[in-house]
């Protein structure tokens, strides 16, 4: 009896010690650390595998951009609301139904949170 | 309710009429090179046939040179002694092919209206083999692109010639390889069309979009990216698979009639394969 308290002691500080860290480490992440969500969506947008925007827009410090959509500048001037440039982002044949730029949140190319990331770092350029 | 039956009404006629004045084939080959025309007007309408160097000067000069020393050479070679071997029967290649199969391709895809299917010049190649007892050859790349090579490079300078006859089933063919060309496909949502005709000149990333005037003419070619020859319908699998569509079968029914649409808009051009790519 005693051992097994002892036991379940153990387990329980163990536990709280990983979920300590655990907050520890993904708090600051989660607070809307400006800075950090930015750097993310910077490396899923330039990411070849992920948004890979810059087969198409010459975007911040990209090397070699395409040249199909316009160059992504000045975005807060361009969209006072936010959530249109989501919008154009998660399925931009709503807008233009022949555009050639990939739906990436209707066709599940990136997530809803690497979107929102994505759309952090488009906002700030 | 009655407003909503004669809207319905409507709605029918026009989806039905818009089905029924499908344009011809000759009316849509009109539109496509007008289109080529006003988009590169510095491009003279024989050059279409060298794919992105008709409108690139940049990269034009380097690709010259290495035509001027052909890295396929060795591939014509090898079709030209493939084609001109006997079968184990004794018949060759040349017995299966109108004037011996010399100068020809350029009338390749055509419809048979007996079997209702498009042929193309690989198809017809596995098909000699065939009928001469011998195993096909893998489709899009090795030995069949070496004749096919071959085989173009006889037909250099030949005007492309793809007929549409009114039978219904090759109208149909002829559709369904245009459908192909202009829908969305796979999870990145692009057509053919989005990148070799609204966006040709442009710029994916590093890389210039070629128009799709022409692109039929040159094939086979022998990429340095593959290492060796390739058929068209090698090249179609690749552009799938850009945009994670599911590519289809080489010789598939689905790229036979992608091919018969896509070589009728380059027709009036001259054959000029195999040719270099990157
Ligand atoms: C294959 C080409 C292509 C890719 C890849 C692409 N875009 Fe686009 N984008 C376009 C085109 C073309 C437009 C112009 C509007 C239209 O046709 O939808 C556009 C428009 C936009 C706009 C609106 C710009 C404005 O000023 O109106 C935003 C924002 C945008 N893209 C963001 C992105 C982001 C972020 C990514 C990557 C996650 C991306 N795009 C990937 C082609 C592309
Ligand atoms: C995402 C853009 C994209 C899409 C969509 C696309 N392609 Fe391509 N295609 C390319 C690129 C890039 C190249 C290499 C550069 C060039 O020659 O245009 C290429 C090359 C080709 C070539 C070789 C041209 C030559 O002269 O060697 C052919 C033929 C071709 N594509 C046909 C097609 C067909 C048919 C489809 C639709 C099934 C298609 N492509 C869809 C991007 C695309």
């Amino acid at each position: 009896m005693r051992h097994t308290a002892k036991k379940l002691f153990m387990t329980t500080f163990s536990l709280a010690a990983v979920i300590g860290a655990l907050l520890f480490t993904s708090f600051p992440a989660s607070a809307a650390d400006g800075a950090s969500v930015i750097e993310k969506g910077k490396a899923v947008a330039f990411d070849r595998k992920k948004g890979n925007c810059l087969a198409c827009h010459a975007m911040g410090d990209g090397t070699l951009p395409g040249n199909i959509g316009p160059p992504l500048i000045g975005m807060k001037a361009r969209f006072p609301d936010k959530a249109k440039m989501r919008a154009q982002i998660w399925d931009p044949t709503v807008a233009n139904p022949n555009s050639i730029m990939i739906p990436f949140g209707r066709n599940r190319v990136l997530s809803e949170e690497e979107i929102d990331q994505i759309v952090e770092y488009t906002y700030s350029l | 309710m009655k407003k909503l039956l004669i809207a319905t009404l409507v709605l029918g006629l026009f989806g039905g009429a818009s089905l029924s004045v499908q344009a011809s084939p000759e009316q849509d080959l009109k539109e496509f090179r007008a289109y080529f025309k006003n988009r590169f007007p510095g491009t003279p309408f024989n050059d279409f046939v060298n794919g992105v160097y008709s409108i690139d000067a940049a990269s034009r000069e380097q690709w010259e040179e290495i035509e001027e020393f052909p890295p396929y050479e060795l591939n014509i070679e090898k079709g030209e002694t493939l084609f001109n071997t006997p079968f184990a029967n004794g018949k060759s290649y040349a017995d299966c092919f109108d004037k011996g199969g010399i100068g020809i391709a350029h009338r390749y895809p055509f419809f048979d209206q007996e079997s209702g299917q498009v042929i193309t010049l690989e198809g017809s190649i596995n098909a000699c083999r065939a009928v001469n007892g011998e195993k096909p050859l893998k489709w899009s790349k090795g030995a069949i692109a070496d004749v096919s090579a071959y085989m173009h490079y006889t037909s250099r300078g030949q005007v492309i010639n793809v007929v549409v006859p009114s039978d219904p089933a090759a109208q149909a063919a002829y559709q369904q390889g245009k459908n192909h060309f202009y829908a969305k496909r796979g999870q990145l949502n692009m057509s053919c069309a989005d990148c070799h005709a609204y966006n040709s000149g442009n710029k994916i990333r590093a890389d210039l979009l070629s128009p799709a005037l022409g692109h039929t003419s040159g094939f086979p070619v022998y990429r340095s990216k593959w290492g060796g020859m390739g058929t068209l319908h090698r090249r179609y699998g690749g552009c799938n698979k850009q945009v994670r569509a599911k590519p289809y079968k080489a010789q598939s029914d689905e790229y036979k009639t992608l091919e018969y649409f896509h070589s009728y808009m380059s027709n009036g051009l001259e054959i000029n394969g195999p040719s270099a790519r990157k």
